[in-house]
């Protein structure tokens, strides 16, 4: 089987290069998918029986949370790739989402209290979904941390990338440990993170807000990706090509 | 649909409109920094190269 | 196979026999775990009553921190004079090397936190029938935390004031243990069966000393380059 286009890949100006002609491709579909889910999930979708007009949060806190997770998915195989196959541009790639995923991490986290204020009377509850993303949040923070702390950017990779892979192995222990805790402990007056109970009208929408989530993480990616590429390049004839393009 | 009921959300406008604002403000910001941070490192990259052409 | 048995039982005698000639090391992660325990009645209140409901998240988070004081030097001493360096080339497999001292850490540094803990458990009002979960529960828990923390440990072997870091880096992986552990104090508290979450925090000990070498070992390798 020929594989030369999968080392085609891991080479990194190819990759480079590869990734500014698709970048315009994830951004601007994005971008209108965004806009045409915020129109469905605000203007058009009903209105929820029991929560009323804010469940709508539903349509940014949910991709959030979904995206969050794909992240850490992505940069978690991205580690365990550059680890087996010592292929840095995965090492770059996992460093690239990281911040990416952290940030819809925290946006999952604020706007979960958000909606969780005016139905559970509180800015903050120990919901199995939020604690869950808490404790993925720390995650990525560590990974960041990690290596940022080691000089050698190689070592840091590598470091970063086990840390990496033991969270990713982790983190169904840690889900199932956070909903076994949360049930032993419902109070009559807390309720999880409730979906209202959805009918096409409104689930459009998400699925249209997820779609775009996704292709603005992997617009974003390709650009971050780009950075840490030129970042680390060494060879100065590409360089000198690249750049005078 | 009225402008007013849109913008009140139904009583909710206080949790509806900066959620929907913070989750928006962070896609742009994510999107300036990821292509200021590949401007950037074009910048460097440059520098670098003529660093490296003058030493040559 | 005889020759990696027989340097895994020298290299946990070794590491032994050091933790032993500096002894405050040993016993500092126990005054931690005693003070850190004495903050709770001192912050909340000295009624026993209370402190009964809260005693098993107080044991758990006091013995998780104290675990994780003595996590910072376990490669330490070993990458700056450079023995690691010829652990590594020593040809005997590194998994199993890492596992001794992960062996060794709990021995010198989870262990006392267990025996300790009957003791401390008392002081919160800790009914008698319980103080063997709370035993158990710890004895458990510190190995998990151990395992995890030597992958921490060598992560962040050769950063700069990486206790903090490796702190950071740890807690997280070690609130599945914490939410099982303290879980099954309070059952035993009220009178119930813990053994639900004992099972549960034993798998997770299981997992955690069969696969954490492994990630210990990658980690080394990667930290010594």
């Amino acid at each position: 089987m020929d594989r030369t286009w999968l080392h085609k890949l891991a080479s990194p100006p190819h990759f480079y290069r590869i990734a500014g002609r698709l970048a315009p491709w994830l951004g601007w579909p994005a971008l209108a998918l965004i806009l045409i889910g915020l129109y469905g999930g605000l203007v058009l979708a009903p209105a929820d029986h029991q929560q009323g007009e804010g469940f709508r949060i539903l349509y940014v806190h949910a991709p959030s949370a979904w995206l969050s997770m794909l992240v850490y998915a992505t940069l978690a195989l991205a580690s365990g790739i550059g680890l087996i196959w010592r292929i840095k541009l995965a090492h770059a790639v996992a460093l690239a989402a990281a911040p990416i995923g952290a940030w819809f991490t925290f946006v999952a986290l604020a706007t979960g209290s958000l909606w969780g204020k005016p139905m559970w009377g509180t800015w903050w509850v120990w919901d199995a979904r939020l604690t869950a993303e808490l404790i993925l949040l720390f995650l990525y923070l560590g990974f960041l941390a990690l290596h940022g702390a080691i000089d050698d950017t190689g070592r840091a990779d590598r470091a970063a990338a086990v840390l990496a892979l033991v969270g990713v192995i982790n983190l169904p222990v840690i889900h199932y440990s956070v909903y076994w805790w949360n049930t032993l402990h419902q109070g009559a007056t807390i309720t999880k993170l409730g979906k209202p109970s959805i009918t096409f009208d409104m689930l459009w929408p998400l699925l249209v807000m997820l779609t775009g989530f996704t292709l603005c993480f992997a617009a974003l990616l390709t650009r971050r990706v780009q950075a840490e590429i030129l970042r680390r390049e060494r060879d100065a004839a590409w360089l000198r090509a690249e750049l005078a393009r | 649909m009225n402008a007013a009921r849109f913008l009140a959300m139904g009583g909710y406008a206080a949790y509806v409109w900066p959620a929907f604002g913070l989750a928006c403000a962070v896609l742009l910001w994510n999107a300036w920094a990821a292509r200021r941070a590949h401007a950037r490192a074009r910048a460097e990259a440059q520098r670098r190269l003529a660093g490296l052409e003058a030493d040559a | 196979m005889a020759s990696a048995l027989r340097a895994v039982l020298l290299l946990y005698r070794r590491d032994l026999l050091l933790a032993f000639r500096r002894r405050e090391q040993v016993l500092q992660p126990v005054v931690f775990f005693v003070m850190v325990t004495t903050l709770f009645p001192l912050a909340l209140s000295p009624e026993l009553a209370q402190l009964r409901q809260i005693a098993g998240g107080v044991l758990w988070v006091a013995a998780l921190l104290a675990s994780l004081l003595a996590l910072e030097y376990l490669f330490r001493a070993d990458h700056e004079d450079g023995t690691l360096e010829q652990l590594l080339l020593s040809g005997q497999p590194l998994v199993l090397l890492a596992a001794a001292r992960t062996a060794a850490h709990w021995t010198i540094s989870g262990l006392p936190l267990v025996v300790a803990s009957p003791v401390l458990a008392v002081t919160l009002g800790v009914p008698a029938p319980a103080l063997w979960t709370v035993a158990i529960s710890l004895a458990l828990g510190t190995g998990i935390l151990s395992a995890l923390g030597s992958v921490g440990a060598a992560l962040t072997v050769g950063v700069r004031r990486g206790g903090t870091l490796l702190s950071l880096l740890v807690l997280p992986l070690a609130m599945p243990a914490l939410i099982f552990g303290a879980r099954a104090v309070a059952l035993a508290i009220d009178g119930g069966g813990a053994r639900g979450p004992l099972l549960l925090l034993a798998a997770l000990c299981v997992l955690a000393l069969t696969l954490a070498p492994f990630a210990t070992a990658a980690a080394l390798r990667i930290s010594a380059e």
